[in-house]
């Protein structure tokens, strides 16, 4: 008796769902309940951690991120308009930096800024200089390469109209280009606001003080003070909190602008009295 | 950098010669407009009538020859470019609204960052254009919004907004449906009548014949054949004159190919 092709992916189906229901059977049994409800789901110490884990870290995780990506977009921007430049230096020192900071762990970039500067050069930043440098010069690496693309993706089209009107080649890249690369980039630069979200964590090696610890900060000091890992899982749910729904803008946006039009729908404020 | 206004030429194109790299495109092209004149340039695909057309307002920078417009040398290589071309009307092929404004703002937006003019006077400017090519009722629609012959019309709109002296044509038909093809030409005419000076790369032998004051047949990098529409389209003097309008008029009735 053959199956058919359809019956045999199926039975192939049926049997991937029993496998998992088996490990999960076979772990629920293995696992010590008890000792992961300590562990994981001490509801005394996530109690304990609030408000301080929202007003404190998550507020200070947003703003580092806001700032470390306001700053790595401006650079990100500088930098994507020295690669297309048509002078030559320019563009050696765009792939320069990009490359070298693209290539080395974040981490690394975080201690030559926190303890290297201040040694070499005598400069003593405050926390949210040091931070926006930080993710800033890290993330624009990342950014520049992005908004580049989008730079390329506007049609010549638009900057042959831009000129012909008499707009200069800074105006147009301001008033045309610029404007247009961005919608086209808005998808994966959302993308890039998660993954800086993420590398936000990477600052406690600043040295923070207690005011200024952002959510992973917060969760390893709660952690070494009670025997838990609930600290985690509750600084772990606040990421989430910033990036789905960051995840989801990122995709919501990637339909709106996906295909090849551009242009949405959307009123530019200037309403006509005539 | 002489200006020269009081002359009849609008446009005045000596020797102009253009390369890319080794593909010589122009080889020595002498055209002269006079204000007022509408100037049809007709030829087979890639004899160079774009290119001729983006060196008058330097879109192509030319390699050799001359290029006056309204008594400004486009070539002086210490011309204000972007001055110059305020006063050069450009429209494409392919529209080229800017995707990312309404047409209000498609309108505006020259008019404010380049003329500096004030946002009322802009927009009364660009809501008096919009009315000459039919679309007020579009003031707030996006680009996309719009079929090509309504893009087309605002593109044109979007031009005539500058204020130019000079409008420049290139194709602008050759991207619609055929039945939207009228209503740009209609708008065409209209700024013909009105006295627009016009240079106007097109396939619609038609609009030339009833539109244009010259026609100029180009072919290999020179203007092979000029002279009035009646006489270049109606009784063609030169063999590759011939030949092109035969393909042209009666595409399905080829002659024998000459080239
Ligand atoms: N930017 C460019 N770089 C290289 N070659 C070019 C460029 N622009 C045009 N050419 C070449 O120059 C020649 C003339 O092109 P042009 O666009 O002026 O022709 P055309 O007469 O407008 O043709 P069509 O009727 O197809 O629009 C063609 O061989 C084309 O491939
Ligand atoms: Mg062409």
């Amino acid at each position: 008796m053959a199956l058919s092709k359809r019956q045999r992916a199926k039975a192939f189906r049926m049997s991937q769902y029993a496998l998992l229901v088996v490990v999960a059977v076979v772990l629920a049994f293995v696992a010590d309940w008890n000792e992961i409800q300590r562990s994981f789901f001490n509801l005394d110490i996530a109690a304990e951690m609030f408000p301080n884990v929202i007003t404190v870290a998550l507020t200070n995780t947003l703003i580092y991120t806001a700032l470390g990506f306001a700053f790595g977009l401006a650079l990100g921007l500088i930098l994507a308009l020295m690669k297309l430049s048509p002078v030559a230096p320019y563009r050696w020192l765009a792939t320069i930096y990009i490359e070298f900071f693209r290539g080395v762990p974040a981490l690394l970039v975080f201690i030559a800024l926190s303890f290297g500067v201040p040694l070499a050069f005598g400069l003593q930043f405050d926390i949210y200089s040091t931070v926006m440098l930080a993710l800033g010069i890290v993330g624009a690496a990342y950014m520049a390469e992005t908004i580049r693309a989008g730079i390329q993706a506007v049609p010549k089209g638009q900057i042959e109209a831009a000129r012909s009107l008499g707009m200069s080649h800074g105006r147009t890249l301001l008033t045309v280009v610029i404007p247009q690369a961005f919608r086209i980039i808005l998808p994966p630069l959302t993308n890039e606001l998660i993954l800086l979200t993420k590398d936000s964590s990477l600052i406690y090696i600043i040295g923070l003080a207690r005011d200024q610890y952002e959510l992973t900060k917060f969760g390893r000091e709660t952690l070494s003070r009670s025997p838990s890992l609930t600290p985690i899982l509750v600084v772990g749910l606040c990421y989430l909190i910033i990036t789905l729904p960051l995840g989801h803008l990122s995709r919501y946006l990637e339909r709106r602008t996906g295909g090849k039009k551009i242009s949405t729908p959307e009123s530019t404020g200037l309403g006509v009295s005539a | 950098m002489s200006v020269d206004v009081d002359s009849g030429l609008a446009v005045e194109i000596t020797g102009l010669k253009k390369s890319f790299g080794t593909l010589d495109v122009l080889k020595g092209i002498d055209v002269r407009v006079n204000r007022g004149d509408v100037v049809c340039i007709i030829g087979p695909s890639g004899s160079g009538k774009s290119t001729l057309l983006r060196c008058v307002n330097l879109l192509e920078e030319p390699t050799g020859g001359k290029i006056v417009v309204n008594g400004v040398e486009l070539t002086d290589p210490d011309v204000d470019i972007d001055a110059a071309r305020t006063r050069i009307g450009m429209v494409f092929q392919s529209f080229n609204l800017f995707s990312h404004l309404n047409v209000l703002n498609n309108l505006m937006v020259a008019q404010r960052k380049v003329l500096k003019r004030d946002a009322k006077q802009a927009q009364e400017v660009a809501l008096r254009n919009l009315a000459r090519v039919g679309l007020s009722d579009k003031v707030n629609a996006m680009p996309g919004q719009l079929s090509g012959g309504q893009q087309q019309r605002v593109a044109i709109a979007r031009a005539l907004s500058m204020d130019p002296d000079v409008m420049l044509f290139d194709e602008p038909t050759s991207a619609l449906d055929p039945e939207l093809v009228g209503d740009v030409l209609g708008v065409m005419r209209q700024l013909a009548d009105e006295g627009m000076t016009m240079l106007v790369v097109t396939h619609e032998m038609q609009f030339a014949r009833e539109v244009a004051d010259r026609v100029l047949f180009m072919d290999g990098g020179y203007v092979v054949e000029e002279g009035p529409a009646e006489q270049v389209i109606g009784a063609p003097q030169h063999e590759r004159t011939q030949s092109f309008l035969a393909r042209v008029l009666d595409p399905t009735h080829q002659g024998p190919s000459s080239t």
